[in-house]
């Protein structure tokens, strides 16, 4: 686990990139469309959902185990 | 061209007045595309302004050249471009957008014969209601229509001033005759025009709200460039510039636009009169035929006629009240022009019954003759 | 919040409300990012970038970032950035334009800017339709494609922007689509940098028309095919004109060096000298 993603539903349009192109697999879609972490542990950081992500809506920090704490 | 250092007599064309009132103006920036009757104007920017530290480009189309001009009036720079009829019809897109964005510039449109291609060489002043209402939506504008050579270099240094003060496009409408005839003129020096500046915002950017009523109805504007990252759009838009379809942002928005130029219109009754107080007959004229219009009425004092003339300098906003005086004063009224009656529209409008409002049109390319106004004020002189 | 995330938003305006104005899934916010981000790295000032557009979906971008903003006429933006950037050289000058703003209606306007080669750079989002308006033919759809005004099959084949631009005499073009986001950021960085015209084509999906009449119901389906269908230019040399065929060639296509408008006036102003009592 290299990165950390966050999601802001507020601004997402549900329009299904984020999830599609992550080379992981690590996000899902919910039953009303919105995208979630399934699987943060694979998570690399490498940041594509973010930078394609047309709405600013998805934020990729890099984890640091003080998060966790 | 010749500098005017010390008020010594020139010999000068209209366009070339007209240049040299850009320049005396601050116009600093020139984007034009070549048609007669107005290419002389285009010529003599091209010539000057590379030396006065000013920018001069031939865009591809009128259309640009506008564009050009408004985009370097938002960078800080007085502006103007100059055409004629088919060219003019190009620009009232951008008149439109400068009118809505609230940008400076003034168009000057020397008039020759139409519609269409028409008459390339000849007078005419058939462009007096598209200068009003040629651009789309419901918009302010200033016309303004000089009738020598040297009211050709006074009214243009007047537009521009005219354009900073209330950030609106102005043109000025001449014609062939204007723009192409020499008359001997002594002109002001530089420092000897009153010249006027965009009002500027007096406070620090994050305050800054660009269209925002300061109370004058004019918002300060600055430059690009200047630290005041404002949004400038063609769409109706709130105080801040971002578009808007809100009916009191928008409805606000609308009645500043208009009153920012009807609370002042007591400021823009410009005319010239010439035995008007005591006239049976009143001749209102503007441009060239102001010219013979002249004449006529002198010809008609020498014969005994109680004729009188009235020119207008400012066509639009029209000058409702000068001309209601003039109306109420007169058993008659003649407006002679080079069209098939435009202005005499908004005189008849303006008349309410007071008196009688004759026209005398002409449209094949000649000029309206002083015998030919003074046999129509015989013929219609009580 | 991450540095691409605080970096983005540090240049939207706050006093905007989002999410903005485009459809689910639509590249130009895509594209935006990759703007911004470009701007960034090449460390303008927001004072000095003036970002200008046209109208249509692409009309709207300014309106979100924290520059000096014009949103101008349909296919005129080129007009107004010119003479912005002449009065004042100092400015940085980006316009963005849509398909059919820039090469229908201001198809002229771009030829002529691209032959002065003004030191602006233009981002032309091509998405092969008029979207704004309803999904219409733009001289960018391709042959036989049925849209709103083609009913029965576009008739008309289609522009290549880039080589029109180039043919024009562009300094720099480049293609990416909204799919390659890191070459896409790298070519915008590339095209501020270039002294001169330069112009960066950005294939762009339009979900909701261009999806519609190509039956990809998703924005993924879309970018999938971009992916699929895009050639790198030096993959592109080894290939056929046949095997090109339907393919986005991306890359730098065009980097030349050649005087700019300005540069040509200021040694026009140095020889004809400077007479500031001229008037």
């Amino acid at each position: 686990m290299k990165g950390r993603v966050e999601i802001y539903e507020g601004w997402c349009k549900k329009c299904g990139i984020c999830t599609a192109f992550c080379p992981q697999d690590v996000l899902d879609t919910t039953g009303d469309g919105y995208p979630f972490v399934r699987a943060p542990e694979k998570c690399t950081g490498c940041g594509w959902c973010e930078i394609r992500c047309p709405d600013f809506a998805i934020v990729v920090s890099p984890y640091e185990e003080e998060q966790e704490k | 061209m010749k500098k005017n250092k010390r008020n010594e007599r020139l010999l000068l064309q209209g366009s070339e007045a007209c240049a040299r009132g850009a320049l005396q103006a601050g116009c600093r920036f020139y984007a034009g595309y070549p048609i007669t009757p107005a290419t002389e104007i285009m010529e003599a920017m091209a010539w000057e302004l590379p030396r006065v530290g000013g920018v001069f480009i031939q865009m591809e189309d009128e259309i640009a050249s506008l564009g050009a001009v408004i985009g370097a009036s938002l960078a800080g720079v007085k502006s103007m471009t100059a055409t004629s009829g088919p060219g003019f019809s190009l620009m009232q897109e951008h008149i439109s957008f400068a009118s809505m964005a609230e940008v400076p510039c003034v168009i000057v449109d020397v008039m020759r014969g139409g519609p269409s291609t028409g008459l390339p060489t000849l007078a005419a002043q058939g462009d007096v209601m598209q200068a009003r209402w040629g651009a789309h939506g419901d918009h302010p504008v200033i016309v303004l229509a000089p009738s020598s050579v040297y009211e050709f270099f006074d009214l243009t240094i007047k537009a521009f001033n005219l354009s900073e003060r209330y950030r609106i496009p102005v043109i000025l409408v001449a014609d062939e005759m204007i723009a192409h005839m020499r008359e001997s003129v002594i002109l002001p020096r530089a420092e000897e025009s009153e010249l006027e500046e965009r009002p500027r915002p007096t406070v620090p950017p994050e305050w800054y709200a660009p269209y925002k009523d300061p109370g004058t109805g004019v918002p300060p504007m600055p430059a690009f460039g200047e630290g005041y990252r404002y949004h400038v759009t063609g769409l109706a838009h709130d105080i801040r510039g971002y578009p808007t379809i809100r009916r009191d942002e928008v409805g606000e928005l609308m009645a500043r636009l208009f009153n920012k130029i009807s609370k002042d219109l007591h400021l823009l009754q410009w005319f010239d009169s010439c035995y008007a107080e005591d006239a049976v007959v009143t001749v209102i004229a503007y441009g060239s035929v102001a010219r013979p219009a002249l004449r006529a009425v002198k010809r008609g004092r020498e014969k005994g006629l109680k004729v009188g003339l009235v020119k207008l300098k400012v066509l639009w906003p029209f000058m409702r009240r000068t001309v209601m005086g003039f109306l109420a004063t007169s058993t008659k009224v003649l407006v002679p022009e080079m069209n098939m009656g435009q202005l005499s529209r908004e005189v008849k409008r303006v008349n309410q019954g007071q008196c009688e409002v004759l026209t005398l049109n002409k449209v094949d390319g000649s000029m309206i003759t002083p015998g030919e106004i003074l046999a129509k004020l015989e013929d219609i002189y009580p | 919040m991450t540095e691409t995330t605080h970096l983005i938003h540090s240049y939207l305006r706050s006093s905007k409300r989002f999410p903005h104005v485009w459809c689910p899934g639509c590249g130009i916010g895509i594209l935006m990012g990759a703007l911004i981000r470009a701007i960034d790295h090449n460390r303008y000032s927001k004072d000095e970038i003036v970002l200008i557009s046209g109208i249509g979906c692409s009309g709207r971008l300014p309106t979100y970032l924290d520059f000096n903003t014009l949103h101008t006429t349909h296919g005129r933006a080129l007009t107004f950035a010119t003479g912005i950037k002449l009065a004042k050289p100092s400015l940085k000058v980006i316009v963005v334009m849509g398909d059919g703003d820039a090469a229908a209606i201001g198809g002229n306007h771009l030829i002529h800017a691209a032959r002065r080669n003004v030191d602006i750079t233009a981002i032309i989002v091509n998405n092969q339709i008029y979207g704004m308006t309803g999904g219409q033919s733009s001289p960018t759809t391709p042959l036989g494609m049925t849209t709103s005004s083609s009913r029965y099959g576009n008739l008309e084949p289609a522009f290549d922007i880039s080589r029109v631009v180039e043919a024009a005499g562009a300094a720099f073009v480049a293609r990416s689509t909204v799919y390659h986001t890191r070459l896409l950021e790298q070519l915008i960085g590339k095209a501020l940098h270039k002294r001169g015209f330069s112009v960066v084509e950005v294939i762009c999906h339009c979900v909701t028309h261009v999806g519609k009449a190509t039956h990809m119901n998703s924005a993924v389906e879309m970018m999938n095919w971009q992916r699929d269908n895009a050639v790198s230019v030096r993959k592109a040399g080894t290939l056929s004109a046949k095997q090109l065929e339907g393919k986005i060639v991306t890359g730098v296509l065009v980097d030349r060096e050649a005087p700019t408008f300005h540069e040509e006036y200021e040694k026009l102003v140095a020889r004809v000298g400077v007479d500031d009592s001229a008037v």
